[in-house]
């Protein structure tokens, strides 16, 4: 960073041009599509934070006068969905109490399915593989119908197991292509080391790859997390109403409206939803692109 | 039967061979596509046996239906006398080192030595025992608590034979264990190696296709191609009498020297007016009296002649004259290339001698230890 001219080295010839008019355009693009992202999610931030009142009066694009945190209390505990009025924490809940066995046994049976794919290779995997990306293809609707009526069949329809279950089926294809492709870049060798060693197919598994596999398990779950906590129309047909999940409940709160729409408590409701793929995203960013990246592992 | 005998040949003949591993007609197939086809071969027990041939002989392929990873299409492997064809590779008594050094990388040095002793249930006693015993053997004592992205390749290399011999088995087998080290680190792991199977008495199967390390390690050497043994013996014979045209041309730096001709009796026509008399060569038996045939020569079994020695030389010597037209030195020796009877020759030559492209030059080719093969089949006549 320090002036150059005493070093031995010195650089000749034109300076590469940094400001073109392309880069002027490309800039310009940047900004609007920024503008466009971050302009809702500044005026849900501040209308939340201001009264009624306040909103009755005021620009949409003006800071509150007087910040509250009311709006967000009542989101949180009193907002009614329909009869009852316990705000969207019942709905946190409900998607804690979904989100965390799904994502855990979908990233597992995703590891296990992309373990067995690439070192096992049972007779028929490929076409088994190939299946199975097929159906990661096919609109989420057209499996709806079916899987009520498997449900209804099997008798937990409207239950949390159920919603649980069809969670981890329709992130299997993900997962597991991205252990599968995580595990090709794993030297067989490895494999065949540790059955020389005398380990099976849960030791191998267990002890020898997914220690090794730190990476990619992050960035499973980071997808699996957002898109389970992010779901709509699978928690609204199989969770059953004791079991909705907070994106179904904000659904709720926002329609269930009688009089004067209370915006400042939509707003925070939708926020508090949002609010951890956001988190997500934000503490995660580093590993999800590190993870992405690690495609080779040395031994 | 040959002429030369090494220790291993001697060794074999005075205690009654004991078979250690034996393949019996072995085929494997990838799909439509076969590897091997009825490949047989026994190593006898404490035997050093290397397979070497080019990429995709399937020396691998080989060794993994040995270690049992492999599905085996037909035939048998029989280890320590049990059939384990369809045995799981802990159970065949087999230790394994990879080319790639396979290491668990999550696990530290002296983990990765006892982690199939673990899984055996070892006492921890038996096992730390096992462990220390091998870390002293390769030197990795003060490595044992590091991880193996904190090694060497040397030393990794060093940790995947210590997992081998912790295993206390009879028959160890080695992929390509050195080829991804450097020559210097090569040479002295391949010492070790020789240093633990003098110590050890295990049998070894090696897969290389460097041809110093099979030279040096073998006791037999099994020369592959095309999922076919070509030849099984010890370095010297495969080296003095390779069997065929494509394990002479395979072994030996530089490659032998292969002239066409015509065999006549005793004597093979290489055109242009030069004849050379077969007098000291070996014929296999029966001997063939005519027909193409191509003569081997090493480059180090051409001798140049002192200028103004004429042509007279011993018994079993070939002399010829001709014009160095080109040199390649490499250290100690150089590498000349001439011509007889119009045809290429190679000669290796002390470094020291000057001689420039260009001058005339008088040799003698040593047919005792030439080679005879038949110009279609390849085969040693
Ligand atoms: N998993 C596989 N699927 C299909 N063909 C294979 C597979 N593994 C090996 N082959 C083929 O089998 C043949 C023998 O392979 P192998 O690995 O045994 O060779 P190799 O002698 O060990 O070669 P190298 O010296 O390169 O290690 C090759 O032609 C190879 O292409
Ligand atoms: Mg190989």
């Amino acid at each position: 960073m320090t002036a150059p001219s005493a070093s031995a080295v010195v650089a000749r010839g034109a300076r590469p041009r940094t400001i073109t008019a392309g880069r002027i355009g490309l800039y310009v693009f940047l900004a609007v599509s920024a503008l466009y992202v971050l302009t809702p999610l500044y005026v849900m931030v501040v209308t939340s934070l201001k009264s009624m009142e306040e909103i009755r009066l005021g620009g949409i694009f003006a800071l509150p006068a007087a910040p509250t945190v009311a709006p967000w209390v009542e989101a949180w505990s009193t907002a009614c969905t329909g009869l009852t009025c316990d705000g969207i924490q019942v709905g946190f809940w409900n998607s804690v109490a979904i989100l965390v066995p799904s994502v855990i046994l979908s990233v597992l049976a995703g590891a296990i399915n992309g373990y067995a794919l690439s070192f096992w290779r049972p007779r028929g995997a490929n076409v088994l593989f190939t299946l199975l990306l097929l159906g990661a293809f096919i609109p989420v609707q057209v499996f709806i119908y079916p899987l009520v009526r498997i449900s209804a069949v099997l008798g937990v329809y409207g239950t949390l197991p159920n919603i649980v279950a069809i969670h981890i089926i329709f992130g299997l294809p993900i997962t597991t292509l991205l252990f599968r492709n995580y595990y090709a870049g794993v030297p067989v060798e490895l494999f065949k080391a540790a059955r020389v060693d005398g380990a099976g197919f849960w030791r191998i598994f267990l002890q020898v790859m997914l220690p090794m596999s730190t990476p990619i398990v992050i960035v499973a779950c980071i997808l699996q997390v957002t898109g389970i906590w992010n779901d709509f129309i699978l928690g609204l047909v199989f969770a059953g109403r004791d079991n909705l999940p907070m994106t179904v409940q904000l659904n709720n709160v926002v329609n269930t409206t009688t009089g004067e729409r209370p915006y400042n408590v939509h707003m925070a409701a939708t926020i508090l939803t949002a609010s951890v793929p956001l988190l997500v995203y934000f503490v995660s960013g580093r590993w999800f692109v590190r993870g992405i990246a690690a495609g080779a592992v040395k031994g | 039967m040959h002429a030369t005998i090494s220790a291993a040949d001697l060794r074999l003949a005075q205690a009654p061979v004991e078979t250690s591993v034996s393949v019996r007609d072995l085929k494997i197939a990838y799909g439509a596509l076969t590897v091997l086809d009825s490949l047989s071969l026994d190593v006898a027990k404490g035997e050093f046996l290397v397979l070497l041939g080019p990429s995709g002989c399937g020396k691998s392929t080989l060794l993994n239906a040995v270690a049992g990873l492999m599905d085996i299409t037909d035939g048998e492997v029989w280890i320590s006398g049990r059939n384990v064809t369809w045995a799981e590779p802990k159970d065949r008594g087999i230790g394994m080192v990879f080319q790639s050094y396979a290491l668990y990388p999550r696990m530290t040095v002296a983990e990765n030595m006892s982690f199939g002793l673990r899984i055996a249930r070892l006492s921890k006693a038996e096992i730390a025992e096992r462990v220390d015993r091998a870390a002293k053997l390769l030197h990795l004592t003060p490595l044992l608590n590091r991880r193996p992205a904190e090694l060497s390749g040397g030393q990794r290399q060093r940790v995947a034979i210590g997992r081998a011999l912790v295993r206390n088995v009879d028959v160890f087998l080695f992929d390509e264990p050195l080829s991804n080290l450097d020559a210097q680190l090569r040479a002295e792991l391949r010492i070790e190696i020789k240093k633990l199977h003098q110590s050890l008495g295990n049998t070894m199967i090696y897969v290389t296709h460097d041809q110093i390390e099979a030279m040096t390690l073998a006791d037999r050497i099994a020369v592959m191609k095309g999922g076919v043994v070509q030849q099984l013996a010890p370095p010297q014979e495969i080296y003095n009498r390779p069997a065929n045209r494509f394990v002479a041309g395979f072994i030996g730096s530089p490659a032998m020297t292969f002239l066409n001709g015509a065999l006549k009796g005793r004597a093979v026509d290489l055109g242009a007016g030069v004849t050379v008399p077969l007098d000291g060569y070996a014929f296999a038996e029966p001997a063939r009296a005519s027909g193409p045939a191509v003569l081997g020569v090493r480059p180090e079994h051409v001798a140049l002649l002192p200028a103004g020695a004429g042509g007279a030389v011993a018994q079993g010597r070939f002399a010829a004259t001709g014009t160095v037209r080109m040199i390649e030195p490499t250290g100690a020796d150089m590498t000349l290339w001439t011509e007889i009877a119009g045809q290429p020759l190679t000669i290796r030559a002390p470094a020291d001698l000057s001689i420039r492209v260009g001058d005339a030059i008088g040799f003698a080719l040593d047919l005792t230890r030439a080679s005879l093969f038949d110009a279609d089949t390849g085969a040693r006549l």
